[in-house]
């Protein structure tokens, strides 16, 4: 019961790690990136590639996994994402399927088809009893990175200067610009976080998921997607609590009720958006 | 003059719409030419049918996102389920085509008017979103009703002659895309009659501005649900030809990437003008076809790379060339609204 608990809450920090930059794009900039996976594809390749073929170790791999797509996710942001920052959202739509599109076949040339699996260093593998209670340690890792990682970017949004700075612009880029911050900035740091903090998820995941392949970007792009949608998009705590409660419940339906699968998150995001279309923890009047 | 006397408003109204009901000789000559190249190319049987029953999938969407703006990306969850419908009818014994048709176009019309009030509240965002979901969850149901749906094994079947007359299938092809392109066809009829009655005019007020749309009187929430109602029945329509000319359904009908593609042949063709689902799906599937011959594991990068250009370059102005097209050949069919 516990364990499944733990692993409930592992699958879910996870969740939001991967996801948290999605709510920083869709959530704060009102982006629909559907290419989002394709970061998080990129950062779980770079730890995998580096591991596999550098033989370096898995700590070491992270940065890397958080830097690479960062950089990425600033030069496709400088040179194609911001011309669409004004756009319906059914051009967001097409423009960020054709890029998953073309990222998948990228992939799947450069690295192949097969899953490319990252192994764990001996130290986060194997489980340890607490109270009779058996728990993985790689889960206790994710716990602890990822809530790390939460209260930072909480901290980064809520507390500091460039936090207020990217509220402001987001609420009103113009009125922002206005008062000598340079929005373009801003943004172009805000989806460069978000891009790193997928492929970090990415890297993170790789074990979980049984290995990073092209199809990556696919396979979990509804997951993202129900998370940020149920979590509400407005800032980092109700994407955090989003994918706590679908990691959760997702766990334990597939645990007690394997039946029917992942009917429970689906059946969970349609629901949340017939009672409360800005998310369960949206602030009152959302968006 | 019109607001003193509303009989002479009625009956300009009257004939500015049965105006832009007659058929002009362009959309004549593409429907000869699609019944000229199934004749023409029996070999090509198969793929022609895939065209044609892709094409009615995208009228259907086109009627929901090109006639009242609603973004949608979750249109497979209608199409599966006609699919699976007309299958399941068929794998118990009652092998009649059209029935089947009927039954799967009727199924996806209930669940489209279960599904439609989901519409009707929130963003863009969230309509994309809800729909995704439902599909999503249509397409975990049949995989794990796998007493009903065969799972992940899919289902196999077979089907008796159309109308007890002209046999379908492998052996069938050509009669198989000629019975597509006879649903097709009266659907379209059907389709293109209802945009050019009021109750299209209505919806291109909504699409234009809901609130105002309300303001002026009409009742936008029931002309969403029945527009996609309708839409829901046509792409039921779509499913269950599918599953009757290719006699086999699986789990990939609900698939992420058929509500995307579909998207994409509406977006290549153009949306709003009923005739760009059916252009942008021979183009479409045409491209895939020529694009996998050259390189079969690669060719969605292309296709990606076009959706990436297509937006870049502006859409709406990539979207009006089969329209400018038309204005070439036939400038004055053109100027008063070919649709």
């Amino acid at each position: 019961m516990l364990t499944i608990l733990l692993d409930g809450v592992a699958y879910g920090m996870l969740l939001f790690v991967l996801a948290s930059g999605l709510s920083v794009t869709l959530g704060l900039m009102n982006f629909i990136n559907l290419a989002h996976g394709a970061f998080a594809m990129v950062g779980g390749y770079v730890t995998a590639l580096l591991m596999n073929r550098a033989g370096a170790p898995f700590l070491l791999t992270l940065p890397a996994a958080f830097l690479i797509p960062a950089i990425l996710g600033v030069a496709l942001e400088r040179t194609l994402y911001r011309r669409l920052y004004g756009a319906s959202p059914l051009d967001q739509v097409l423009f960020t399927i054709g890029l998953v599109l073309m990222a998948m076949p990228i992939a799947a040339y450069l690295i192949g088809d097969e899953p490319q699996q990252v192994h764990l260093p001996a130290w986060l593998s194997g489980r340890i009893e607490v109270h009779g209670v058996g728990i993985g340690v790689y889960r206790l890792f994710i716990i602890l990175v990822c809530g790390i990682i939460a209260a930072a970017l909480q901290t980064f949004l809520v507390k500091t200067r460039f936090g207020a700075q990217l509220r402001a612009a987001v609420d009103d880029a113009r009125v922002a610009q206005g008062l000598g911050i340079n929005v373009d900035r801003i943004f172009a740091v805000a989806f460069a976080v978000g891009s790193g903090l997928a492929g970090l998820g990415g890297a993170l995941a790789a074990d979980v998921v049984g290995g990073i392949d092209p199809s990556f970007p696919v396979k979990f792009l509804v997951t993202f997607l129900i998370v940020v949608t149920v979590g509400g998009s407005n800032g980092i705590m109700g994407a955090l609590f989003g994918s706590l409660l679908l990691g959760v419940l997702d766990v334990a339906g597939k645990y007690y009720v394997p039946s029917i699968g992942a009917f429970i998150i689906y059946a969970v995001m349609v629901v949340t958006l017939i009672v409360r279309p800005q998310g369960l923890f949206a602030r009152g009047d959302g968006r | 003059m019109s607001a003193a006397n509303p009989s002479a408003t009625t009956r300009r109204l009257a004939a500015h719409l049965n105006r832009r009901a007659r058929w002009r000789w362009p959309e004549i000559l593409f429907w000869l030419a699609i019944l000229a190249v199934i004749f023409a190319a029996p070999s090509r049987a198969a793929i022609i049918n895939e065209v044609l029953i892709a094409g009615l999938f995208a009228l259907s969407l086109d009627l929901i996102l090109g006639l009242a703006g609603i973004v949608s990306l979750g249109h497979a969850a209608f199409f599966g389920l006609g699919a699976y419908a007309a299958a399941i009818l068929a794998s118990k014994g009652i092998a009649d085509p059209t029935l089947g048709l009927v039954l799967g176009a009727a199924v996806a019309a209930v669940a489209g008017l279960a599904t439609a009030p989901l519409l009707l509240r929130g963003a863009d965002l969230t309509r994309l979103m809800v729909t995704l979901g439902v599909s999503l969850m249509l397409g975990e149901l049949a995989n794990r009703n796998g007493w009903l749906t065969g799972g992940a094994d899919g289902l196999n079947f077979s089907i008796a002659p159309v109308l007890g007359l002209f046999p379908i299938g492998f052996t069938g092809q050509r009669n198989a895309a000629l019975y597509s392109f006879a649903v097709l066809f009266i659907l379209f009829t059907i389709a293109r009659r209802l945009a050019q009655s009021p109750f299209g005019l209505a919806l291109a007020a909504i699409r234009e501005n809901r609130l105002r749309a309300g303001a002026l009187g009409i009742d936008t929430s029931r002309r969403i649900i029945a527009i996609y109602v309708v839409a829901a029945a046509y792409a039921g329509a779509a499913g269950a030809l599918l599953a009757q000319t290719t006699q086999i359904v699986s789990l990939d009908l609900f698939d992420f990437h058929r509500s995307a593609d579909v998207m994409l042949m509406l977006i290549i063709g153009g949306a709003g003008y009923l005739y760009g689902g059916l252009i942008g799906a021979s183009a479409f599937i045409v491209l895939r076809d020529v694009i996998s011959a050259a390189t079969p594991e690669y060719w969605e990068f292309w296709i990606g790379l076009a959706l990436v250009i297509l937006v870049l370059a502006g859409r709406e102005r990539i979207g009006e060339a089969p329209r400018r097209l038309i204005a070439f050949f036939a400038p004055r069919a053109a100027r008063r609204g070919v649709a």
